[in-house]
């Protein structure tokens, strides 16, 4: 297959209410950067694939319409994805998919979510008629499943806590971080408040305005860079209905199936001696031994005894989410793209101040819906 | 026979965050004043855009233009829907207002289509009251020169601009509020529609796939398999609570006062479990494996709703064993 790689990422400055830019401003804030980054301009850009969440979030319908124009898709072709909370890998994914098949040179993917325009607990809890109020919001649909995890593995209550610990201070590090909270400690954030049980509120991500841009080139393109740049070594999508009998909803099988398509596309064999850095899809902090299992970093059962080991803090043996994560910033529908973003920029060496040392290959990692999305890729300093 | 269905109306006042240059357009109307872009081409756009569509960089060039102007092209409605400008016959009308270079798509208060023509002269009715809105438009009506409104106001156009209020009238404007409102009719499925004709009489059903055996509750088509279900299983109004949520947290569109807790029930016979509340036990009691049932509804109040079954309590059962349930997980 043809060879593609990241030739650069940008992202805004994420917070609860970025009022003083619209939909179209936050979107080329992420660009503009990911542009410069890229070394490129508009005139090199062949296409454009744009990302977000439901549109029920902003109220508009198929904001690629009005978008268009203004993120450099006039004359060019532009793909809206969707696949919920996923979507921003799913976006990088296609993007990719363009690339290698050799029908674009450098296509633009760019993901966001402007979450102050709505409301999305409220916008996740809509009630069709003929259904019970047996309403929960987005942490009471995941904690169920945490639970299970719990008591599955045997894991003790402070693990989530020490997720949370690691992954706040860790945004810190990171100039575009929402919640960037150095202070941060494991009995603060036992202390916080249990919204849904088992989930305390220091464990769950914020609400966030943002975006997430990256320009993704051939290997004529990716040669002529005459920077650093993040070599896409393998991607995989997979998805599974959202209920169904008998479905894992703590290690589900689409999780599982699409790490290993993505292993085995990649020549990974050993991903937790041969992957330097990961930045995994965590919106409750449960969800990093849970997802460090379904991707096969760790054997089912064991990944929240690599948490308690410290091994995936910033100077462990596998780092994980050393940008601060989805705990820290999470523009829903740009998550995505920011994990395989931050993989990327791992790789490039510009990561900043929350930079692993000598990073030379990273997995971003997404899910999204019911945990039925999945996407995922594996990016190398090297091809 | 037709399957269930119900109107379901879905509505949200959103928070537009304008950014600068549509929050300058806006602070404009509330001023009456009419802000165009101008483009690298030299164009004048209204609405102004916020990045030149040749350039591709930020449009800060705001030129006011004329509150008349002309119908580019139009059509008529006689029938208005909600959220329209005008609740009688109106024609929606591409206005290009003089000095800009691009229409503008709004409602033309005429009267009657026989008025509307394309190249009419048209001008603005301003809204009484004016927000920094793009509702500060109320509409337009035929007719050149200065709008009617503004002998009606009993101040000139051009007052608010030059006024000691000006430069407060002037700041951007951050927010405008977007009520949007979607109504929807939802149809039950066949198999739906069962499984609530059953609850009516108090009985709650599953049905079987053809193809994997498993019974769904409610019934579906069988997520795994694709297939259409056959079999109507009868299943018990009790069973395992799999596992649960205390849910603390008020949020939006929240219909129950925490804390409660929501829980998944394997109803016995059924192989998928369906959420609903445990009460009648403090939230710190509830456990995996806990055995419950179901707590009817008086059943004069029954319908063809799921809202049939209150809640559910423990059944006083011992609990059932964790290999009973884990695959349900």
């Amino acid at each position: 297959m043809r060879r593609a790689a990241v030739l650069g990422t940008g992202q805004t400055r994420h917070g609860t209410r970025r009022t003083d830019v619209s939909m179209t401003g936050l979107c080329r804030e992420a660009i503009d950067r990911a542009l410069a980054d890229a070394g490129t301009d508009w005139s090199q850009i062949d296409a454009v694939v744009l990302g977000k969440a439901p549109d029920l979030f902003e109220g508009v319908m198929m904001p690629e319409l009005f978008l268009a124009a203004s993120i450099g898709a006039a004359g060019k072709p532009l793909l809206r994805v969707h696949t919920a909370g996923s979507v921003g890998g799913a976006t990088a994914i296609v993007a990719t998919s363009l690339v290698r098949a050799g029908v674009h040179r450098r296509v633009l993917a760019v993901a966001f979510e402007k979450q102050s325009e709505s409301n999305a607990m409220w916008a996740l809890s809509i009630q069709p008629p003929f259904s019970a109020p047996i309403t929960a919001g987005a942490g009471g649909y995941f904690a169920p499943h945490i639970r299970s995890y719990i008591r599955r593995s045997g894991a003790p209550s402070h693990i989530g806590a020490m997720v949370a610990v690691k992954d706040r201070r860790n945004g810190a590090l990171n100039p575009y971080a929402h919640l960037r909270q150095p202070e941060i400690t494991l009995e603060s954030v036992q202390e916080s408040r249990m919204l849904w049980d088992p989930i305390r509120f220091d464990e769950t991500c914020p609400s966030s305005d943002g975006a997430c841009a990256v320009v993704i080139g051939d290997e004529a393109a990716a040669s002529s860079s005459d920077r650093q740049v993040a070599w896409i070594r393998a991607t995989a999508m997979r998805t599974e209905p959202t209920f169904y009998s008998g479905k894992d909803h703590v290690n589900p099988r689409a999780g599982a199936e699409a790490a290993a398509a993505l292993w085995a596309a990649a020549g990974i064999k050993d991903p937790l001696n041969e992957v330097d850095v990961a930045e995994l899809y965590v919106p409750f902090s449960w969800f990093e031994p849970m997802w460090l299992e379904n991707v096969g970093f760790v054997r089912p059962g064991q990944g929240w005894k690599f948490v308690e080991s410290g091994e995936t803090s910033r100077d462990g043996c596998l780092p994980v989410n050393p940008s601060g994560g989805v705990l820290c910033s999470n523009p829903i529908g740009a998550s995505g793209l920011l994990r395989f973003a931050e993989a990327a920029m791992q790789v490039m060496g510009r990561a900043g101040e929350h930079q692993v040392t000598g990073a030379a290959t990273a997995l971003g990692h997404a899910y999204g819906g019911g945990s039925q999305f999945f996407s995922m890729w594996v990016v190398g300093r090297n091809p | 026979m037709d399957t269930l269905s119900a109107p379901l109306t879905i509505a949200f006042d959103y928070t537009r965050s304008l950014g600068p240059v549509l929050g300058r357009f806006m602070a404009g109307l509330r001023e009456r004043r009419v802000l165009g872009g101008r483009t690298s081409d030299g164009r004048v756009h209204v609405p102004p855009l916020e990045y030149d569509p040749v350039t591709l960089t930020p449009v800060t060039d705001l030129v006011e233009v004329s509150p008349t102007g002309t119908v580019v092209t139009w059509t008529w409605t006689d029938h208005p829907r909600e959220g329209q400008p005008l609740d009688r016959p109106f024609g929606w009308a591409l206005i290009r207002l003089d000095g800009a270079d691009t229409a503008l798509l709004h409602a033309v208060d005429a009267g009657s289509a026989e008025v509307m023509r394309t190249g009419m002269r048209v001008r603005i009715r301003w809204a009484v009251d004016r927000t920094g809105h793009i509702n500060d438009i109320e509409c337009f009506e035929p007719g050149d020169g200065p709008p009617a409104q503004d002998a009606r106001d009993g101040q000139p156009a051009q007052t608010a601009r030059d006024g000691p209020q000006a430069q407060t009238a002037r700041e951007p404007v951050t927010i405008m509020t977007t009520p949007i409102r979607l109504h929807y009719r939802h149809t039950t499925s066949a198999e739906e529609d069962g499984y609530l004709r059953a609850l009516a009489d108090g009985r709650i059903i599953g049905q079987r796939c053809p193809a994997c055996r498993k019974v769904y509750v409610p019934p579906r088509v069988c997520p795994a398999c694709g297939i259409a279900p056959d079999e109507v299983v009868p299943v018990a109004d009790r069973g395992t609570v799999t596992t649960f949520c205390v849910v603390n947290v008020p949020f939006a569109g929240q219909r129950l006062t925490p804390p409660y807790v929501v829980a998944q029930v394997l109803l016995d016979g059924a192989d998928i479990p369906v959420p609903h509340l445990i009460l009648g036990v403090p939230a710190e009691a509830v456990r995996m494996g806990l055995r419950v049932a179901a707590v009817w509804r008086d059943r004069s109040a029954w319908a063809t709703t799921p809202e049939n079954i209150d809640h559910f309590e423990p059944s006083g059962e011992p609990d059932a064993p964790y290999e009973s349930f884990a695959e349900h997980l």
